[in-house]
């Protein structure tokens, strides 16, 4: 579904993606890891047309990223930060989204699933950084989309929230969805992830299950995993 | 983008400036016409204050808009909606916004004054038509220059400098290249001059719509020849169209090729 080319980008200097390859065709959760600057945000926004690669070629379900917007209906994204417009009410700013993307919502269920009732009409500038992240990620999950982009999905989430989102994933990953995750909390990777893809300077540098990658590093535990392919690459 | 259009322009509807604009020109324009009693003058009066401050709120509300509502701009970008769509949605959302306050907050002292009474109905129109150019071109040279600028303080110093030039120092370089040629024939020079510049251009107009060339001597003779006929009229309203469509464009191009 998810096809990248030779992926290359610059900001000024500094380069950061250098002829990345990707192809991922059936659904799961996938978590894209790296140490901070490896180009994870810039390879999601490369997907999801918010950065304009200097040479490569994206494709999502078949329609080249450059020139067909529409693309987007079937993405459902999560933004690292939730800043949102301050002086709207949660509840218009979620009826603005589905005005502007046309698609059926589930939006009511998502609410109480994350306790947001009663923020429902205050200013989004009045909340606190995890109610944002809830409405955050009320946004991302009320459409019905076959691909999930998640940048840092559990900033901020209280351990209540964080069972949800995990529920929600779970769930959507049983209806055969595709979901891509950021994620620099190894546990929750290691709990939710089907595959890891790990990015360094700009390159995959390794693509498979957790499995795997414990077989390939000849360690046990994920965390020391992650940190071998690391040092593995530094030799 | 008629949706993202709609939307911001609610957003400003709500904000307290639009209405402090507002309520600036419904003033202005009741104290003009009920201390002047002439409403002719009241448009000449009308016509300073518009020529400086329109350019400067269209510059300085559209470079603020821009950089207030990056976050939004963010949100919007991974929505299934055209690059070129959300940046002129809110360009539109700001410049209507603005010309609304202008029209109504002027228009509204004017009809209750009578104005559709009287023969300067035509001067009026003129100079709410100029305004209007004036808060469209100056708002897209905002969003121009905020959309090339990450950091908000240089746009900011740009988009100020921009109107400081085009306003003020514009005029003083006019007039003295006119004083160190003045021994060359400058009729076509400074008819040039003054067209290029969008808020030139404005005022000549207006001047010369309310029959003062006279004042004006000689040039205002060749202005008003030039002006003054449906030619001359013609081809002022086109460069102040080109003068909003050229941003616009570029406004569009660049949005197409920005990373978020």
């Amino acid at each position: 579904m998810i096809q990248v080319n030779d992926l290359h980008k610059k900001f000024g200097k500094n380069q950061v993606l250098q002829g990345l390859d990707l192809s991922i065709d059936n659904g799961g959760i996938f978590a894209v890891l790296g140490p901070n600057g490896s180009g994870k945000t810039t390879l999601i926004k490369s997907i999801l047309g918010m950065v304009i690669p200097n040479k490569g070629d994206i494709s999502v379900q078949g329609n080249r990223v450059k020139t067909k917007w529409k693309y987007r209906k079937e993405i459902n994204y999560l933004p690292q930060i939730a800043n949102f417009p301050g002086n709207l009410k949660v509840k218009e700013l979620i009826s603005m989204i589905m005005d502007l993307r046309q698609k059926p919502v589930d939006a009511e269920k998502l609410i109480a699933q994350f306790n947001l009732e009663p923020h429902l009409n205050k200013k989004l500038a009045t909340l606190s950084g995890g109610t944002k992240q809830k409405v955050n990620i009320v946004l991302a999950f009320m459409f019905d989309s076959p691909l999930y982009i998640l940048d840092e999905p559990t900033t901020g989430l209280d351990p209540n929230a964080l069972i949800q989102l995990k529920q929600l994933l779970d769930q959507e990953k049983k209806n055969g969805k595709m979901i891509l995750i950021t994620s620099h909390i190894l546990q929750f990777v290691e709990e939710v992830a089907d595959e890891v893809i790990y990015l360094l300077e700009g390159k995959i540098y390794f693509k498979g299950s957790i499995a795997d990658l414990r077989k390939k590093t000849g360690k046990d535990n994920f965390e020391h995993a992650i940190a071998a392919i690391a040092s593995q690459s530094n030799d | 983008m008629i949706k993202i259009l709609k939307y911001s322009f609610y957003d400003l509807m709500r904000s307290r400036w639009s209405y402090v604009y507002f309520i600036f020109y419904l003033l202005l324009g009741f104290v003009l016409l009920f201390l002047n009693n002439d409403v002719s003058k009241a448009v000449i009066t009308l016509m300073n204050v518009i020529i400086v401050l329109v350019p400067l709120i269209g510059t300085i509300f559209g470079v603020m808009y821009y950089y207030n509502s990056r976050e939004f701009t963010e949100l919007l970008l991974a929505q299934p909606i055209k690059r070129s769509s959300i940046f002129l949605g809110q360009y539109l959302g700001v410049a209507f916004s603005l010309t609304l306050s202008l029209v109504l907050g002027l228009g509204i002292p004017f009809v209750l004054y009578g104005l559709f009474g009287s023969n300067v109905i035509w001067d009026f129109s003129l100079l709410l038509v100029t305004g209007a150019f004036l808060t469209l071109i100056f708002t897209a040279l905002a969003f121009n220059i905020a959309i090339s600028n990450e950091n908000k303080i240089k746009g900011f110093g740009y988009a100020v400098l921009l109107w400081l030039f085009l306003a003020v120092i514009y005029d003083g370089l006019f007039l003295m290249s006119l004083i160190i040629l003045e021994d060359y024939p400058l009729d076509t020079f400074s008819l040039v001059a003054s067209m290029l510049n969008p808020i030139d251009l404005s005022r000549t107009l207006i001047l010369l719509k309310l029959d003062i060339s006279a004042l004006l001597g000689y040039t205002g003779a060749v202005f008003k020849k030039f002006f003054g006929t449906d030619f001359g009229l013609f081809v002022s309203i086109a460069i102040l169209l080109l003068w909003t469509i050229l941003p616009i464009f570029r406004l569009a191009y660049k949005a197409n090729r920005k990373d978020f």
